[in-house]
């Protein structure tokens, strides 16, 4: 019976490394070496974080900040997985206590902006970028975390904030800010300014459902409507760069279905700026709209980046996807009115 | 007895996010296989597109960075006739770039597009989470 799992994971039951190649590698590399996420095999992060942070972060991702919550995976699965990423740095990590630090919350925030904020951000946001490389020249081992992350928050205790300030973290960027010149209970002070991103007044969001597909109906004929599609595109400084029917490659030259009519359209400004942010968002690019007539109606449709930028999980992009959706909709609207 | 023993073996319906792997082919290599292993799942190619206009701007070393699109001829046709939302999703596609020695895959579960009110839908979006994965299961495979 305990043969009833899913098939991807049926062999990986309990079996760390196959769990970990399953769900972790593609981002943390396949021996722990990082790429996209953090480099879990860095000595020094692994003697920095327990177990438990491992498990949660696991658990809880990082809300807006790529790190998905791996809310699927079963306790047993999630200690396997933790259990194979500490076989890189043999050794017994850092144990800390639960013990709140309730330092000086005014003092730690100037020193916060004085000592931390050029890294990890004014407000507790992080570094910029994801991480990924693609081979670009990456200046920095690791991305600045952004301490305000309420998956982060709930993951790492106060004693563990407090001993990577003590202590930096070698092979990264953080240095020892004992080492800096700031006392213990400068320290405390600033560990206490960063428990203070906890936000326990902030009630939850309620997720508007949001359809994965923008759809309008035209007026007008088939041919009509990609005419105007095709000015209301160029209209918004887009570039109409194919158009084609839906099914065309897959069937026979002549063969295709006309009613079916997708027109890609590019602004190389937007194109650059969308994969500086996340380059796996090339996954819902070129632009598209598409245009079919179906049971006697013609409707416009395209993807609706709202939805879509929910699957990155990065609050950057969807800064932009928020920017892309108003295009689509202005686009659609027009070519439809 | 037969039915239930084998339901036990099917894959979650739960959505999850992106897919993503990492092979530790180069790209080359890993659009070839990507291609191949593609066709060996009975799916055709309609296109690949280039993602590589102004990626040097953007202050990336490579153009490395494709779009993978494809499907089956008879499944879009079936999708196109019968469950139209979809339309705006097909052919499905695979991005495919070069992380410094290494490629990723990525690619959108298609159980994010499951509607109720198109349930029979279900089975062909599951259908593609099924390939996709095994797609991916053997990308990860071949170093």
């Amino acid at each position: 019976m305990a043969l009833f799992l899913n098939s991807t994971n049926l062999y990986a039951k309990n079996n760390g490394e196959q769990l970990y190649t399953n769900n972790c590698s593609a981002c943390h590399g396949a021996n722990g070496d990082g790429g996209v996420g953090v480099p879990l095999a860095l000595p020094d992060f692994q003697y920095g974080v327990t177990n438990d942070y491992l498990e949660k972060t696991i658990r809880l991702g990082r809300p807006g900040r790529v790190m998905p919550a791996f809310t699927e995976l079963t306790n047993a699965e999630v200690k396997a997985i933790v259990k194979h990423i500490r076989s890189w740095a043999p050794g017994k990590p850092f144990k800390y206590s639960d013990k709140k630090i309730n330092g000086n919350q005014k003092h730690g925030r100037q020193l916060y902006i004085k000592n931390c904020a050029a890294c990890h951000g004014s407000k507790g946001e992080g570094g910029q970028g994801t991480g990924v490389t693609m081979s670009r020249p990456r200046d920095l081992p690791i991305i600045a975390p952004a301490l305000n992350n309420p998956g982060f928050l709930a993951s790492a205790p106060d004693m563990m904030i407090k001993t990577v300030l003590m202590n930096g973290r070698e092979g990264t960027p953080m240095l020892s800010y004992l080492k800096q010149g700031l006392s213990e209970k400068d320290i405390d002070d600033i560990v206490s300014y960063v428990r203070s991103f906890e936000n326990p007044q902030q009630t939850t969001k309620t997720e508007e459902k949001i359809s994965p597909t923008i759809t309008y109906e035209s007026p007008f004929s088939l041919e009509e409507t990609v005419a105007s599609l095709k000015r209301a595109i160029i209209g918004k400084n887009f570039k109409i760069i194919r158009e084609q029917y839906v099914n065309q490659g897959l069937v026979d030259k002549g063969q295709e279905d006309k009613n079916q009519v997708i027109v890609y359209f590019c602004n190389f400004n937007f194109l650059n700026r969308a994969l500086a942010i996340d380059p796996r968002v090339g996954l819902f690019l070129p632009c598209r709209v598409t245009v079919v007539e179906h049971k006697g109606k013609v409707i416009v449709m395209s993807s609706n980046p709202l939805y879509m930028s929910n699957l990155f999980n990065n609050e950057n992009l969807h800064k932009l996807c928020e920017e892309m959706y108003q295009v689509y909709a202005d686009i659609i609207e027009e070519s439809t009115f | 007895m037969f039915g239930i023993f084998l339901a036990l073996f099917t894959a979650p319906s739960y959505a999850e996010e992106l897919l993503m792997v990492r092979t530790k082919q180069n790209f080359p290599e890993a659009m070839l296989k990507l291609q191949d292993t593609i066709r060996d799942h009975h799916y055709s190619i309609s296109r690949v597109q280039r993602i590589d206009i102004g990626l040097t701007k953007s202050g990336y070393e490579t153009d490395k960075y494709r779009i993978v699109f494809f499907a089956d001829k008879k499944e879009v046709s079936v999708i196109a006739n019968n469950y139209p939302h979809l339309i705006p999703h097909i052919p499905w596609k695979i991005a495919i770039f070069a992380e410094q020695q290494d490629t990723l895959l990525v690619s959108a579960d298609p159980m994010q597009f499951s509607d109720k009110k198109h349930s029979g839908a279900d089975k062909y979006l599951l259908k593609w989470k099924k390939d996709l994965k095994k797609i991916f299961n053997e990308m990860r495979k071949s170093n």
